[in-house]
């Protein structure tokens, strides 16, 4: 049996990508801070097929917890998943007012994911599982709207490269995940969205990248393309530019 | 919370609004917006008219909360957010040997429009309808959550079952639901000449599942021409259902112009063989035969079309011959008509269902039906029956208050949980619905 890991849970990606591995009879622990909408979802997983669905407390910024997280996975048997969905955006203005948010942006967004990360690394490596870590097209190149928030994704970005690199070598695997816009709560409502894609979707770019053992994917697929443009961009045209 | 402006219709596209639309992922952020903001709630807008529009004004959208809260295997009885599908319900629970009890015609109805419509289906003369098998309901109104059902709260619960969405927002319900065998249908299938033999299968159909398909371009001696449809679930395999396909444009004007339509027509009634024939089909193509084709409502074009449903009692079947005669000789060409005996269950103050046959007909857009409409609606209330809300778009305030005798004292129970008005909804404003004198 393989058991999923889902942090960040109660995020539209994360619902769907429950959901999914559910109706394929997969295991679902989903951690995150609404603990009665947790619940909530690994109720609906129970009934999609998941042979156990439960709700876990995870907070990105209180490491204290993270201990708890690997012995609830220890106690289950067969491959381990992670799948890592947390991360926190307010607007860039509201960072340049108060700069003191960053703190919390780079916690939620890095350092916390992390963090949990290689405390659970052995324990992927020995059940030889995958690591989904969902970071961000922002993280590809700093903007002026979101650059405290890509800032962290880079480093997300750069942290799952070494992590991959390392659990190749236990015959474990890492995807790194960039999503491009997605409709969900984030970005709903937001001026400037183009090309916005289902959750459902993203979910499903996600499990074919799993079973294919893709190391790095951008969902959907043409945002690799979109951001091949902008990454080429030189640095004293795009510092002028507002994308 | 964080709304987004969005141009919108009902499900016949002819009726628009704009509106500040906010789409809570989580109950706590519904009960934060209720408590901030109150608005209507939308499901998957398959009412075809304004029922679910608030132009210039805020609207919930319920689409993210479908989640399945509990399933009491020994009781029968699962309990589902407002915004899930009744088709999503219906696949997941078919092949465990479950069936929603009541299932409209179309499987992306919401379980809170389900609710807000008392919706019925194929079985109502046995079954009653949605309303009638819920064990009870979350409602999040203006003034604080309630829980509402057969027990508690009773005038709540009555006004909120086809109460339109006016006494608060369905956070979820608890359904009982029925043993089925299995996710297919046996289905008999009669070749019925007219309206006399149409109405006479009906009456002694035995089936648990019955509708009959009206060619409604028929007329004269052929009027009320079509196919008696008889099904029982039933255990067995049959190739799953074909993956829906979608309309890529609004079809031209023509594509359901009245020579088209009545093509199609004759070809469709000629296909089921004149002794009949009984075939095994899944269990969505039974209960939700048009969502194959996930937009079919583009085929009417551009313009859109209206549809129009009414309900007669048994006495006046010879009036609704008469309704469905102005149908067919206005040649407003509807490709789709549906009739069906009704039972008398309703369970809400302004359900839909009373018993007699209802008959359901699409109506395009252009030329202009609202005169057809007009006439359609005399001879519905000179006829004591009922328009269906869900489907309205053209009708007048007095006839329709005419046709709900409970409506006024389901205004004042309306009042008291919602004061403010805040739930309003285009609908209920046309049809002055909520005016308590």
């Amino acid at each position: 049996m393989t058991t999923w890991l889902i942090l960040g849970g109660s995020s539209a990606m994360a619902r769907a990508l429950a959901r999914a591995v559910a109706s394929r009879g997969d295991a679902v622990i989903l951690a995150g801070r609404d603990a009665g909408d947790l619940a909530a979802t690994a109720t609906d997983c129970r009934l999609r097929g998941a042979p156990l669905a439960e709700a876990v407390a995870f907070d990105a910024r209180d490491p204290a917890g993270f201990p708890a997280l690997l012995a609830r996975l220890e106690a289950t048997e067969g491959t381990v998943n992670v799948a890592i969905f947390v991360g926190s955006m307010p607007p860039q203005a509201e960072i340049d007012a108060d700069p003191a948010l960053i703190d919390g942006v780079i916690a939620d967004s890095f350092t916390g994911p992390v963090r949990l990360l290689t405390l659970l690394a052995p324990l992927v490596e020995a059940r030889k599982g995958t690591v989904v870590g969902v970071g961000s097209v922002a993280g590809d190149r700093g903007r002026i709207g979101n650059y405290a928030y890509g800032a962290a994704k880079a480093g997300f970005a750069t942290y799952m490269s070494g992590l991959r690199n390392r659990l190749t070598r236990a015959g474990a695997h890492a995807v790194t995940v960039k999503p491009g816009f997605v409709d969900t709560a984030m970005t709903w409502g937001i001026e400037g969205m183009f090309l916005v894609a289902p959750p459902e979707r993203v979910a499903a770019d996600i499990l074919k990248a799993v079973g294919k053992r893709r190391d790095v994917i951008y969902t959907p697929f043409f945002w690799r393309y979109i951001m091949l443009i902008i990454r080429h961009v030189p640095e004293r045209i795009f510092k002028k530019m507002s994308v | 919370m964080q709304t987004r402006r969005l141009d919108l219709t009902g499900w016949g596209r002819v009726l628009r609004a704009t509106s500040d639309v906010a789409r809570p992922e989580r109950f706590s952020t519904l009960a934060r917006a209720m408590e901030e903001a109150p608005a209507p709630a939308m499901g998957q807008r398959r009412s075809y008219g304004d029922a679910p529009l608030n132009d210039k004004g805020r609207a919930l959208d319920m689409t993210r909360l479908d989640r399945i809260l509990g399933f009491d295997e020994e009781a029968g009885i699962l309990t589902v957010e407002g915004g899930a599908r009744i088709g999503e319900l219906n696949a997941l629970l078919a092949p465990r040997g479950w069936l929603l009890p009541v299932l409209p015609g179309t499987g992306f109805a919401t379980v809170g429009g389900a609710v807000a419509m008392d919706v019925h289906g194929k079985n109502h003369h046995h079954a009653g309808s949605f309303g009638q098998h819920l064990a009870g309901i979350r409602l999040l109104t203006p003034k604080g959550e309630k829980r509402a059902g057969p027990d508690k709260q009773k005038d709540l619960f009555r006004a909120t079952l086809g109460g339109l969405g006016q006494t608060g927002v369905v956070a979820s319900a608890e359904i009982r639901l029925l043993k089925a065998k299995g996710s297919v249908m046996m289905v008999t299938e009669h070749r019925i000449r007219d309206w006399d033999e149409h109405i006479a299968a009906l009456d002694t159909s035995e089936a648990t599942y019955s509708v009959g398909w009206i060619d409604a371009t028929a007329t004269g001696a052929g009027l009320g021409r079509g196919i008696l449809e008889e099904g029982e679930t039933g255990a067995g395999l049959v190739p799953p259902a074909k993956r829906g396909r979608k309309v890529p444009i609004d079809a031209p004007g023509a594509a359901l112009s009245p020579p088209v339509v009545r093509l199609f027509n004759a070809a469709y009634w000629r296909r089921v063989p004149m002794r009949g024939r009984t075939v095994v089909k899944p269990i969505e193509d039974f209960f939700f035969p048009l969502d194959r084709i996930y937009d079919w409502n583009r085929l009417y074009g551009k313009r859109g079309f209206h549809q129009f449903q009414c309900v007669v009692p048994l006495g006046q079947r010879d009036r609704l011959r008469d309704i469905l005669e102005t149908v067919a000789q206005s040649g407003a060409a509807s490709p789709l008509a549906v009739l069906k005996r009704m039972g008398p269950g309703r369970a809400g103050m302004m359900s839909f269902p009373m018993e007699g046959y209802t008959l359901a007909v699409d109506l395009r857009a252009a030329p202009g039906p609202e005169s057809l409409v007009a006439r359609l609606e005399g001879m519905v209330r000179d006829a004591e029956g009922r328009i269906y809300l869900a489907k309205d778009s053209l009708g007048s305030a007095e006839a329709i208050q005419a046709m709900y005798p409970e409506r006024k004292a389901w205004a004042k129970i309306v009042a008291k949980h919602d004061p403010e008005g805040a739930l309003a909804t285009d609908l209920v404003r046309r049809l002055k619905l909520r005016e308590t004198e």
